[in-house]
């Protein structure tokens, strides 16, 4: 970075070495402004980018769901076609999966992870960044489809043969087998990134179990991922050949299995529900003890609960196919190990209470979030148990019922988490609170509007209305709770709206020194992320913090005295990092992860609508890939041997430092 | 030119042993843990592909062209060896550049390209013949299978062809030492994994009927 490549560049004598005519091998060095977001390859950025984009693409899904909910608040409803219908519910629901929960769950992760193991950065900046870029460019292609002919319209599942050309002849499935296969490069390469940074890159001390329950729970997702993603790929390649090329893959007529999709993209998708969730695990079981002021009841138990979800969770994908024809001794066998699957949910929602039984217990917003959480979660988790008595399932299946459950999941379980994880963190990332009293409002509209919205769903599946239907005929009983259905999605909105709002006063009062800077530990909380100033200077911490136990930071601040008694012996203030340490080595900003992954995009408009469109595509690529390594490392003096620039643990990065210090006198 | 590859690094070459320790926290490198996991990653993707042929590969319609008609099992086994070869080769020159002797390095890096490469013109030779035969990639489902399976084990060689051609450039202008043996280590990590994979799919796909 410029603060030290500058002064290094000056004090060596020597020219910096690389600055060919066009500049393009050069790094940049933007500090400010959009060139400096193009290029980063901070994780604190990107993971600021990850949830800018994800909360735009909620507002995309969220303005999709009030539409599906305008056409059925009345019987007959005609604001949308058929064939819009079935395209909305599909965007919206492949929108909500991949463009919000997962990239979501992705800003924590690459936010969080370093700070709470304690490192510099990641272990592959630029590959981190190339991730977001993938990411971002794969949602904006998968949107795309809008403009060029309609969304997609199989369903967010897509099963076959109801993809294929014959049944759905739009461009529709085509942008989401692209589109989602260019979203899959960036949750596959993202987890290699993160898996390698939690085992590889943590503090002098930090030992797998002294790692918050957030990370923990993070790296556990990230192996489901690694695991995951590549069947989807093998199935959206199918899916694609199938399209593209006329392979025969889901062709019934040429012998094809339609259960191959199903099995492949659910051996993808049930790893992906938890993929979805155990992030919001993850934060609730950061704000639980924090504002019950106690640790975690029973750490080991959550850790071992979130292991042995991410092994569980590859048994259970057939409970998706119960009335596809499975054979009676599948739909036993997953029937069974679904209701097993319960249990370390189940273990975890009993130690979120256990760390609440008896804490003092402090109901700021993120507290609020964090107890609705367990309590939507086990609306919606009961429910579950019951889909997974088959029998009891095949009356359920395809209606609102279902509906119904995945929303508590969903929307009560993983989307009210994040929210609580936007309200703990802002004064982490943006060095202030968000308003309380608006967060209030917020909290309770988007309970209320939830419950209002998914919970009268469970009656009318039960009464036997269908999802994916895109109207109903007057006389079924179905119109008064429909109406209450629409009328709590409006609420959601509302809700929405709120945080927004709070969003922009709380920013704007901020900057105008209304209210207080928040300082690095306003919650008084345990984990590393607090113990540096807020927000998160670009080298998160002055130096390498040495940990002796769970909660570190809290411990650093608390000690007992001689009756036994916790007494505070300092404060947060006093023990955080004040963050102006100016020497720490940074890896420099990279044009090049971005540049590759535009060429992704290209690719994908070439292939559904001409070939010749995938040369720009593959030059964008492989000229990419070619800038990307021979672009030098980020300053001179890296060049004879040592090249650490993808690899900034902080005890490294300091000794790398030091050690240029020496060589240079 | 050669002033840009001066300071030229890729992210694979990070040298584990420069006394920094590197923090790592498993004593494995990052770039090498990072390979360990993608090819973890790929065991699901080739399982994928692998499941579907073997679904699929008995579907054909009565009279349709399938397996016993096109394979040349002789043939297909010579290159197998050929590439199975490769994987030693590979471990010469994993072994040469351990020992800091970068010529022989650069003399087994191109051995194992070129082998992998005859296997590549193997392959091509066979899928030109098999579509002589008749069988297109669009013809039967053993067909869509078939070249979908051994068409993505191809592109997964040819990258690695690529990338032992990279080293080999690199060894050539003299930017690849003893000290960057682990980034060789990590290329031949690939290219034992793929030929790995080949054994499966021959033993799979071509031996057992
Ligand atoms: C913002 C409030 C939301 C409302 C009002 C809402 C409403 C709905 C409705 C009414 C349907 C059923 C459409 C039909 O079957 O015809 C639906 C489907 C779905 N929703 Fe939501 N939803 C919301 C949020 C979410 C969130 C946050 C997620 C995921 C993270 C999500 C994921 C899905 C999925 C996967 C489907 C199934 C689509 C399909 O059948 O293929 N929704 N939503
Ligand atoms: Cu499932």
């Amino acid at each position: 970075m410029a603060i030290i490549e500058q002064p290094l560049a000056i004090g060596t004598g020597r020219a910096p070495e690389v600055r060919s005519p066009l500049g393009v091998f050069a790094r940049p060095t933007a500090k400010g402004g959009w060139r400096s977001w193009v290029t980063t390859v901070d994780h604190k950025k990107i993971g600021i980018m990850y949830g800018a984009a994800g909360l735009v693409f909620f507002l995309v899904g969220g303005i999709e769901a009030l539409l599906i909910r305008i056409q059925l608040a009345r019987p007959d409803g005609s604001l949308l076609s058929a064939e819009t219908y079935n395209q909305i519910y599909t965007m919206h629901g492949v929108t909500m999966i991949f463009l919000v929960a997962m990239p979501l769950g992705a800003a924590f992760s690459n936010y969080f992870i370093p700070l709470q193991v304690g490192a510099r950065d990641v272990a592959f900046p630029r590959l981190n960044a190339f991730s977001f870029w993938c990411f971002l460019v794969g949602g904006l292609f998968l949107s795309s489809s809008w403009i060029f002919g309609g969304g997609a319209d199989g369903g967010w599942f897509a099963y076959a043969p109801n993809t294929g050309v014959a049944y759905s002849p739009g461009h529709g499935m085509d942008f989401y087998a692209l589109g989602l296969q260019i979203t899959g490069i960036a949750s596959l390469v993202g987890a290699i990134n993160l898996i390698t940074t939690v085992l590889n890159m943590r503090t002098k001390g930090m030992s797998l179990m002294r790692m918050p329950v957030l990370t923990w729970m993070l790296l556990v997702t990230q192996f489901l991922l690694l695991f995951a993603i590549p069947v989807i790929t093998v199935a959206l390649f199918l899916l694609t050949f199938d399209r593209r090329f006329g392979a025969n893959f889901f062709r019934v007529e040429a012998g094809a299995d339609p259960l191959l999709w199903q099995h492949l993209f659910w051996i993808f998708g049930h790893p992906e529900v938890y993929v979805l969730v155990l992030p919001a695990f993850g934060i609730v079981s950061e704000i639980i003890p924090t504002f019950s002021r106690k640790p975690i009841f029973g750490y080991s138990f959550m850790v071992g609960s979130g292991i042995a979800i991410g092994f569980m969770g590859w048994g259970v994908w057939a409970h998706h196919m119960f009335v596809s024809g499975i054979g009676p001794l599948s739909v036993t066998a997953f029937s069974l190990s679904t209701m097993f699957i319960a249990v370390p949910t189940g273990v975890k929602i009993l130690n979120w209470l256990a760390t609440m039984w008896g804490g003092r217990l402090r109901f700021e917003v993120p507290m609020l979030y964090a107890i609705a959480v367990p309590a939507m979660f086990t609306i919606g988790g009961l429910s579950g148990v019951t889909h997974s008595v088959s029998p009891a399932d095949t009356q359920q299946t395809d209606t609102y019922y279902i509906v119904a459950h995945f929303h508590y999941v969903v929307f009560g379980g993983i989307i009210m988490a994040f929210y609580g994880g936007f309200y703990f963190w802002w004064p982490k990332i943006f060095g202030y609170k968000l308003d309380s009293k608006l967060g209030k409002v917020n909290f309770w509209l988007q309970l209320i509007g939830m419950n209002m919205t998914f919970g009268p769903m469970h009656i009318l599946g039960l009464q036997g209305m269908s999802r994916r239907i895109d109207h109903y005929s007057p006389g079924f009983g179905f119109e008064f709770w429909n109406l209450i259905v629409s009328i709590g999605a409006f609420i959601i909105a509302l809700s929405v709206a709120s945080f927004l709002v709070n969003v922009v006063l709380s920013t704007v009062r901020y900057k105008r020194g209304l209210i207080p800077p928040a300082g690095p530990d306003p919650w008084d909380a345990r984990s590393l992320e607090w113990m540096t100033a807020s927000p998160v200077p670009e080298h998160n911490f002055d130096e390498e913090i040495e940990v002796r136990g769970l909660d570190e930071f809290w411990h650093r601040k608390y000690g007992y005295d001689k009756d036994h008694k916790v007494v505070r012996i300092a404060t947060g203030e006093e023990v955080a990092h004040k963050g102006d340490n100016k020497n720490v080595h940074l890896p420099s900003p990279s044009y090049w992860p971005l540049v590759v992954a535009l060429g992704l995009p290209l690719i994908g408009y070439g292939l559904i609508f001409n070939l010749l469109l995938t040369i720009p595509g593959a030059i964008l690529l492989l000229g990419g890939v070619y800038g990307w390594v021979m672009e030098p490392p980020d300053d001179p003096n890296k060049a004879h041997g040592h090249d650490d620039h993808d690899d900034p643990s902080p005890g490294l990065a300091l000794a790398s430092v030091g050690a240029e210090e020496v060589g240079n006198g | 030119m050669a002033d840009v590859a001066v300071a030229t690094h890729a992210p694979a070459e990070h040298a584990g042993d420069d006394g920094h320790g590197h923090g790592a926290s498993t004593g494995i490198s990052n770039t090498k843990l990072a390979m360990w996991l993608f090819l973890g990653s790929e065991c699901l993707l080739f399982g994928g592909l692998i499941s579907t042929y073997l679904l699929y590969k008995n579907r054909i319609a009565e009279g349709s062209i399938g397996p016993k008609d096109v394979f040349d099992i002789p043939f297909t086994s010579a290159s197998s060896f050929v590439l199975l070869m490769s994987s030693l080769t590979m471990v010469l020159a994993l072994s040469a550049i351990q020992r800091g002797d970068e010529r022989a390095n650069r003399v087994w890096l191109l051995t194992t390209a070129v082998l992998g490469s005859i296997f590549i013109g193997g392959q091509i030779y066979e899928f030109t013949g098999f579509y002589r035969e008749g069988l297109g990639y669009t013809t039967n489902i053993f067909g869509s299978a078939f070249y979908t399976l051994t068409g993505f084990h191809g592109v997964h060689v040819s990258i690695g062809i690529i990338m032992l051609m990279s080293l080999f450039v690199r060894s050539y202008r003299g930017h690849l030492h003893q000290a960057q043996a682990e980034t060789v280590e990590i290329i031949g990590l690939y290219w034992h994994f793929v030929d790995v994979v080949w054994i499966v799919i021959f033993t799979i796909v071509y031996l057992i009927p």
